[in-house]
């Protein structure tokens, strides 16, 4: 929750307010000062009477029959409260199994909160010990011993469909969760007939979000009422509402989800985790508040991992360059179970959709095959397949260029979609309303000073220097309908819900069903709303994260938050304005036409002459209804909901370049510069756009050169820990230009769309080019990310 | 195993009284000797503002001030801190020892989901009083131990430079009343 109590950083850092109003503005977060003095609220700042505290004894191994549990001296010893196993949750929580009936022939198994007999990854949850303190459940769970019985792993995706590697589940029939193909025919003969066609495997590690605020929940039951409150560190509450009334066979309206601050989510935090499931059994078997925090060796093992995927990818073109087809072969890991509710199947098949994506090309064919194993599921993260589809694309469209010894971006201004080309629809069947990479290619062209560049790089190459600019165009999808998940029978909602109401003292609360990460949502919420109603934004409170309180809605994912919650605030702002003016037009004996509220006060529409403070409104309306006419009262509490229902999705789109220094000795790659021109569509607030992309470029770049979840052979994982796990650091980033187009989708009134992911879409395929062109007086290439040093040094052939 | 391990309980369980000194305040209390500076601000004292990312010393979100100097809560054993002074991102924002940076970062927007702030602060500051003239690359240096994943570092080396930089172009001596030059 956030009283926006003042906006100084309006008239002061970031100059004054556009004369227009707040929307377009450099407005500064007002609910940021609570975090710069450290006062955020996080689920393990909350404590509450009696309680009781949760670790979680986790498999360690891939895959193994539970065999006997000793755990006598766990249960003696000091402050332990009760140890439990996956029958006893069993019993009050039914399992699940992560399909969407959209993705059909999608398969797997049912999933229990805690491991019932067998465990299939390293990681999985098997006994929960709970104690007064959390040091004092640590503790006895050192002593249960557990007579593990080792099963065959499968370890390796590419395997995993043969016919002698074992099947996970033998109920399903084999190891394939989900297959896809997208053909538009004519694909073969393109290729045989092609002047040029290059091919390529590119491979890409599983990586995991590593949110600084680690996974934590805390279930309150209370027995006498049967009410069901959970403090969760999430993104999406009315989903998880929804699951938990579902799960333990509660009524909805018994189930009260709180989301305070969220350390970071990227996706991490969207999705239902056994262990959620479990700490939530506890409080109801128990009968007291427990909380369960991730402990970070925990989250590596436990988190949502993504990407491994394995792309065999082909591209055609003419001798002049023009690109005629692309076709891809993606495999890709997701272990043992799909995740829950919204599958392990996305990632591969935004791979497939979004593959080819920016340019004209006629032909196409995608294969996927998504395969179980015995990993640490993966399931949504950040940017969605869109990183490996864009780095796929881009590596292709790059040796093509090279290899018909044509520019770099000469390449791209040839074959992306034109400007006045929308709406169409791309060769992989994605709908596009409008994007406009040409616009956004002649404005990276400027912004970095391409030829200049070019130059640079040249000369220094005869100094023995080696420098590659990498550049990636990309489309993104943001604002998603119904299309991800409704469809498929999942209850996670498309629309979300806005509240606006006018409080007795003139301020306007908002509630809206999209929460807060740290991405600005609830000031981007407020500046909407003071611009809609007509009050400065220091009266506008915005209150997210609390499903008793807010509207129902999807919270925030695919990049939704500003275009769908924002919409929705939009118009439920407006209407609220409407009702104001018509109360005020009887006070005034006025037409309503005829006035307008400006800062907070009802003027002339024409003159401006001064009529009525905002807050006259809320008084009258609140304490004097006496003086009003006859009737119904004025209604100045309005709800809007909105949904984007003419496009599956709206797409957005940019262009991205990396600068890189690769060191050729050493195989380290230094990253001189990023630029990034995106456009999506009306920006709110410029200063979070900014920050968005620039955020999401750097997760992009750790996926490229840097985070990788290391697997053994046993398919135990070998660098769980912030020490060995490699995130990105202040001293290895680039400075990031950013540049902006903005081209406002017409599907809402506001027409912005989502800018959260752009960056982690195309910082991978612009850094991976970038090396690659540093590299080219080697004739060397790498293809297999994160680029190490160690992979660098073995395509130049040192090692 | 189980002798061990009740004799490791003992030890554990053997508690020693300390008196740290927490944002100007003495606070006495039996601690067990493994229990890190972290957990007692947190758990003992109940100031959540000091915050735990990994708890083995990376990640740089549990650093707060331990007789002026930063130092990972993580990787401090609060009885070490017997007879000192602590100092967290609360106490340190109502001396007003922050207001600079925190209105640059606020500016910049050089946080978003706030969970590395504290830290982070704390540790900018340190860089300004040990290194007034660092250089950009020397700030980014500098900061690398303290772990971001939203920001993507650049607005908080922008927040900081720019802190550094009206320094400079103020008088020292109007410099030392906020940030102990």
């Amino acid at each position: 929750m956030t009283l926006v109590s003042d906006i100084e950083g309006l008239h002061s850092a970031n100059g004054p307010v556009a004369d227009e109003g707040y929307i377009g503005a450099r407005v500064s977060r007002p609910n940021a000062r609570r975090h710069l003095e450290g006062r955020g609220t996080y689920v393990d700042d909350i404590v509450l009477a009696r309680l009781a505290h949760v670790v979680y004894l986790r498999s360690p191994m891939a895959h193994a029959r539970i065999g006997t549990v000793d755990a006598d001296v766990a249960r003696s010893m000091p402050g332990v409260i009760a140890i439990v196993d996956g029958k006893q949750v069993a019993e009050i929580c039914s399992p699940w199994v992560g399909t969407l009936t959209h993705l059909v022939g999608m398969k797997s198994a049912p999933q229990y909160p805690l491991a019932m007999e067998r465990v299939c990854w390293q990681g999985e949850p098997v006994l929960a010990i709970v104690a007064e303190s959390r040091q004092q459940a640590e503790d006895a769970l050192q002593t249960i011993v557990i007579d593990w019985q080792p099963l065959p792993v499968v370890a390796h995706m590419e395997t995993a469909l043969d016919a002698n590697t074992p099947i996970i589940h033998p109920e399903l029939g084999d190891n394939l969760c989900f297959s896809k193909t997208i053909d538009t025919g004519g694909v073969d003969e393109v290729f045989t007939n092609a002047d040029c066609v290059v091919e390529e495997t590119y491979r890409f590690g599983r990586h995991t979000g590593v949110t600084m605020e680690t996974r934590s929940v805390l279930a309150d039951f209370d027995p006498a009422e049967r009410k069901l409150t959970v403090y969760q560190s999430h993104q999406a509450p009315h989903m998880m509402q929804d699951l938990y009334a579902r799960h333990f066979s509660l009524p909805e309206s018994a189930v009260r989800v709180i989301c305070k601050d969220v350390g970071g989510s990227f996706g991490i935090k969207v999705h239902s985790y056994p262990d959620d499931f479990a700490t939530v059994a506890l409080s109801m078997l128990l009968k007291r508040p427990v909380k369960f925090v991730a402990d970070r060796l925990d989250s590596f093992v436990s988190d949502v991992h993504a990407r491994e995927h394995l792309i065999r990818a082909r591209m055609a073109a003419t001798v002049d360059g023009e690109i005629l087809a692309f076709e891809i072969d993606d495999l890709t890991g997701v272990g043992p179970y799909s995740v829950y509710p919204r599958t392990s199947a996305i990632e591969g098949n935004q791979v497939l959709n979004i593959t080819g994506g920016p340019y004209q090309h006629k032909q196409y064919r995608g294969h996927l095959k998504v395969v179980l194993q015995n990993k640490a599921p993966t399931s949504q993260y950040r940017g969605v397949g869109h990183p490996i589809a864009c780095a796929v694309t881009e590596g292709l469209v790059e040796l093509a260029a090279q290899k018909l010894g044509i520019d770099s971006l000469q390449m791209r201004k040839l074959n992306v979609m034109r400007d006045d080309a929308y709406p169409c629809t791309g060769a992989s069947g994605i709908k596009l309303e409008k994007l406009s990479h040409q616009q956004c290619l002649s404005q990276l062209e400027e912004l970095m000073d391409y030829q200049a560049l070019r130059h640079e790089q040249e000369e220094l190459r005869k100094k023995g220097i080696y420098r590659g600019i990498g550049l990636a165009v990309l489309v993104e999808l943001t604002n998603p309908g119904a299309a991800f998940y409704g469809v498929g029978g999942a209850r996670i909602a498309a629309q979300d819900g806005a509240t606006v109401r006018l409080e007795p003292s003139g301020v306007v609360t908002c509630l809206v069903g999209v929460g807060e990460q740290g991405q600005g949502t609830e000031t981007i919420f407020a500046q909407i709303a003071a611009d809609a109603v007509g009050v400065p934004m220091d009266r506008v409170k915005v209150v997210t994260g609390d499903t008793d309180v807010t509207p129902y809605g999807g919270g925030t994912w695919a990049s939704r938050g500003a275009g769908i919650g924002g919409e929705a605030v939009l118009q439920a702002g407006r209407a609220l304005r409407r009702n104001m003016l018509e109360m005020a037009a009887v006070l005034l004996e006025r037409d309503p036409a005829s006035l307008d509220i400006r800062g907070g006060q009802v003027v002339d529409a024409k003159s401006g002459e001064f009529h009525l403070e905002v807050a006259e409104l809320g008084r009258i309306a609140n304490f004097r209804p006496d003086t009003l006419a006859a009737g119904s009262l004025p209604e100045l509490v309005v709800t809007r909901t909105y949904a984007q229902r003419e496009y599956p999705f709206v797409f957005t789109n940019g262009v991205q370049a990396s600068y890189v220094e690769v060191d050729i000795e050493t195989g380290f790659v230094k990253l001189l510069k990023h630029w990034a021109v995106e456009d999506c569509g009306r920006i709110i607030n410029p200063l979070l756009v900014d920050e968005q992309m620039r955020g999401a470029i750097v997760q992009g770049i750790g996926g490229a050169l840097f985070e990788e979840c290391l697997y053994d052979d046993s398919a135990l994982l070998r660098n769980g820990s912030m020490a060995d796990y490699l995130v990105p650091m202040a001293s290895e980033m680039p400075d990031i230009e950013i540049g902006h187009v903005q081209t406002p989708t017409k599907t809402s009134s506001l027409g912005a769309k989502g800018a959260g992911e752009a960056g982690t879409a195309g910082a991978p395929a612009a850094v991976m080019n970038a090396i690659n062109d540093a590299l080219l007086p080697f004739k060397a290439r790498v293809t297999e990310q994160p680029i190490t040093p160690e992979k660098i040094l073995r395509a130049v052939g040192t090692i | 195993m189980i002798e061990y391990l009740g004799l490791l309980e003992k030890k554990m369980a053997e508690s020693i009284e300390v008196t740290i000194r927490v944002n100007g305040v003495d606070h006495t209390r039996r601690v067990e000797p493994r229990m890190h500076l972290t957990d007692f601000i947190r758990d003992e004292l109940g100031i959540k503002t000091t915050r735990l990312g990994c708890e083995h010393g990376v990640c740089g979100a549990c650093t707060v001030r331990l007789d002026g100097d930063i130092v990972r809560g993580c990787l401090v054993l609060a009885v070490q801190a017997n007879g000192q002074d602590v100092e967290t991102i609360d106490g340190a924002s109502d001396r007003g020892d922050l207001v600079e940076l925190q209105a640059a970062f606020h500016a910049h927007n050089a946080l978003q989901c706030g969970f590395c702030t504290s830290g982070m602060l704390l540790t900018a500051s340190s860089l300004l009083a040990e290194k007034p003239n660092a250089t950009r690359d020397e700030v980014r240096e500098y900061m690398s131990g303290n772990y971001c994943r939203c920001t993507g570092y650049q607005s908080i080396i922008d927040a900081i430079c720019e802190v550094m930089e009206n320094r400079r172009q103020t008088v020292p001596q109007e410099c030392e009343s906020g940030c102990a030059l």
